[in-house]
């Protein structure tokens, strides 16, 4: 009783508050000068591989967008904050961007920790924030946010995906072993990955897993075990260094040529590993990123925006550049449709941060599609390393494209208890798209 | 865990354990003879990989043999060591011998946060990897399980070299027996007509060396990434404390025990790996503070 007595007291002051808040809100609405927005990324420590390309991408985008006049005439102005200095001192910076700032939207962030955390202080805030890197499924699933939404896939979609493309390829295989970073992303990903595998092949075993140290730069005991535990596949889900060094030590010592190698993340560093990477290797991308994307390497946006990076940067774009551009597309599409639905006014946070959800927009690759609890719907592309003539580094060649739909938990449901109802239908999906292998 | 298993775990933990002596003999190095915990000392180890792998891909550009990469890594390790070592002696740690030891660590933490932003600003964010004289080197089987040549031979062997070299050198040359003398007390040793500032930039800039000498071995089979620098000076400080400050030969033997453990731990119990060297080290200081190999200190006063 006496707790209901206080929930109603405090939905009473709650009802207040927001009808004195009404008039301010309104009085905000006038166009402003320039739209202000906060753009966490790493640029220190290791996570800086996917930073610093995104910034770079930010700065393209944004340069283009305001030359064009901006959104609907106010220029676009980012601060980047650094994810690298660690949760505390990045919420502070957070808070300091909106509050003394007056950033209007922030875009955090990379680090599924780093989303944890800004999630909750953006809807205290009433900022509109978008998720724009970060993998975590659970920080869309655990609470709904009117202010918080995500202009990409989660990491259900991208294993499910990932296991999908497995069993396609290799139907056949009795053994694996896991070789992730320890932490979030490592356990987490690997959750999902070996229950949705248990759903679709239930006889395969699991002769490893193994989480060396974030950040490890040797993996010599890691390889010895697994050469001698023989096993068909080997999964790992690290990115940047961790992953570089990983691969890069087994080719020196052959295990990458007895197993089969399943990477998820290595679209990351494919132009970074050149020839070290064998042919047959399982690589996805986060997304339906990929320079040379199967239906759209000739579409001009795609096209153009790959020559002014790699003109900019002396690179190819890698995942999370086309988040970059994903989450400014997504933000600008926001605007443009809350403006209109305001009748050409210029529109207030909550305006905008309700046309967010259920938002239909493209970036540089497929349409993505915002649900109503803010998760966005990304397909999800792979594809097997194959060495080609045109590059210095392997191609993608076999490549699949999953739908989003088909690989994501219905809204309102957790992912770990969804990926233990996929059937081994799943696999026959007609949603699936294949392409032709590459022509010799 | 059979036999071979356990072989395999040794060659593994013994090339580890190399890499570690090497960083971790630096650091003892310059805290007996100076009393410095020298922070940066995980910047001369970034900074020789490197530079080693910056020297290397000059090299390949230059279509050089991969068998001269024995000089770039060693060149990479000297010059990285006498530049940044001298400049770090000469305007940094001459100014702060004689003050209080939380503030040698503060500063010498300041310059290594110094070090790693201009490691960015020099090399970026992107992960270096120079590898070309693992594969010229080749692999070797041993029980069906393949190793590189370059981490079974070359990575304990020149972790031994070092050792005996350096053992050599303080026990039979004069430079280094005034080292030992500088180490023991430096005021005594002044009174005797050493020159200690000498003797100190020189211990720092070969401390240094061994540092970057760290690095740059390590560079042909790791990524380097900013960050990089930090990873190993928790742990080299790991084997240091262990084995009690300024122990040479005790360093040598803590660098094995705990690159033995971890890789063993790896077969056994991956999930402990990370806990190992710092639960060995948690161990002996409950029940040695000085570290395994220290002797009684001798009364100064």
């Amino acid at each position: 009783m006496f707790t209901t007595k206080i929930t109603r007291l405090m939905l009473a002051a709650g009802f207040a508050m927001t009808a004195l808040a009404l008039p301010l809100a309104q009085a905000q609405t006038a166009k402003p000068a320039e739209l202000k927005i906060g753009i966490t990324t790493f640029t220190s420590g290791p996570a800086s591989v996917f930073g610093v390309p995104a910034k770079q991408a930010a700065e393209i985008y944004l340069e283009d967008l305001n030359a064009a006049g901006g959104i609907n005439g106010v220029k676009v102005v980012p601060t980047f904050v650094d994810e690298g200095v660690g949760g505390d001192k990045l919420l502070s910076e957070y808070r300091r961007v909106v509050q003394e700032q007056g950033v209007k939207v922030m875009l955090g962030s990379i680090s599924s920790g780093s989303c944890n955390i800004v999630a909750p202080v953006a809807e205290d805030l009433k900022v509109l924030n978008i998720l724009w890197d970060c993998g975590t499924e659970k920080v869309l699933e655990e609470r709904r946010y009117r202010y918080v939404v995500r202009t990409q896939a989660n990491a259900t979609t991208e294993m499910v995906a990932s296991v999908l493309y497995l069993l396609r390829q290799k139907p056949n295989f009795k053994t694996i072993a896991v070789v992730n970073q320890d932490y979030a992303w490592g356990r987490d990903s690997w959750e999902l990955f070996s229950h949705t595998l248990k759903m679709l092949k239930p006889d395969v075993k699991v002769v490893a897993e193994l989480f060396p140290k974030f950040g490890a730069s040797d993996f010599s005991t890691e390889i010895s075990r697994l050469q001698a535990l023989r096993p068909d596949v080997i999964l790992s889900t690290s990115w940047g260094g961790d992953l570089d060094t990983f691969v890069r030590q087994s080719a020196q010592r052959g295990l990458i040529k007895n197993s089969l190698f399943v990477l998820p993340l290595a679209e990351s560093s494919l132009e970074r590993l050149g020839t070290t990477l064998p042919d047959g290797v399982i690589v996805g991308a986060r997304g339906d990123h990929y320079f040379l994307h199967p239906e759209l390497k000739d579409d001009p946006k795609l096209k153009n925006f790959v020559q002014k990076f790699k003109a900019k940067t002396g690179a190819y774009p890698i995942y999370s550049v086309y988040h970059m551009i994903q989450a400014l597309d997504g933000m600008v599409a926001g605007y443009d449709k809350a403006i209109k639905a305001n009748k050409g006014q210029w529109p207030s946070t909550e305006q905008v941060a309700d046309a967010m959800h259920g938002l239909n927009f493209r970036g540089l690759t497929r349409e993505v599609k915002i649900r109503a609890d803010g998760q966005g719907l990304e397909d999800q592309l792979l594809g097997t390393t194959r060495k080609t003539a045109a590059y210095p580094f392997p191609v993608l060649d076999k490549i699949e494209i999953y739908p989003a739909e088909m690989a994501i938990a219905p809204v309102g449901q957790k992912s770990v208890d969804w990926v233990k109802t996929i059937k081994p239908e799943l696999l026959r999906d007609p949603r699936i798209k294949t392409f032709p292998p590459i022509a010799n | 865990m059979n036999q071979e298993l356990f072989l395999l775990a040794m060659l593994d933990g013994l090339s580890y354990a190399a890499l570690l002596f090497l960083v971790a003999l630096g650091m003892t190095l310059v805290f007996g003879v100076m009393r410095i915990l020298n922070m940066a000392h995980g910047s001369m180890y970034a900074f020789g990989g490197y530079f080693a792998a910056t020297l290397g891909m000059w090299a390949v550009a230059a279509k050089f043999s991969p068998a001269w990469s024995f000089v770039w890594l060693l060149v990479a390790a000297l010059v990285v060591g006498a530049v940044m070592g001298a400049v770090m002696e000469i305007f940094l740690l001459r100014r702060i011998y004689h003050k209080e030891q939380i503030l040698q660590l503060l500063v010498t933490f300041a310059a290594f946060m110094i070090f790693e932003d201009l490691q960015r600003l020099i090399w970026g964010s992107q992960p270096y990897f120079v590898s070309n004289i693992v594969n010229y080197l080749g692999v070797a089987e041993v029980l069906g399980i393949t190793y590189t040549r370059y981490q079974l031979m070359v990575l304990p062997g020149v972790a031994l070299v070092v050792f005996f070299g350096l053992r050599h050198f303080l026990k039979s040359s004069s430079t280094g027996r005034q080292i030992v003398a500088v180490a023991h007390n430096r005021e005594v040793a002044m009174a005797m007509g050493i020159d200690a500032r000498r003797i100190c930039l020189l211990t720092f800039v070969v401390g240094s060396m061994l540092g970057a000498l760290g690095g740059a071995l390590a560079s042909p089979t790791t990524s380097l990434v900013p960050g990089i620098g930090a990873d190993m000076i928790v742990l080299s400080f790991a084997v240091v404390a262990t084995a009690g400050l300024g122990q040479i030969e005790g360093t040598l033997i803590t660098a094995i025990l705990i690159g033995l453990t971890r890789s063993f731990a790896v077969y056994l119990q991956p999930e402990s790996e990370v806990l190992v060297p710092y639960l060995i080290m948690v161990l002996v200081l409950l029940f040695r503070p000085q570290g395994l190999f220290s002797v009684a200190q001798a009364r100064r006063v």
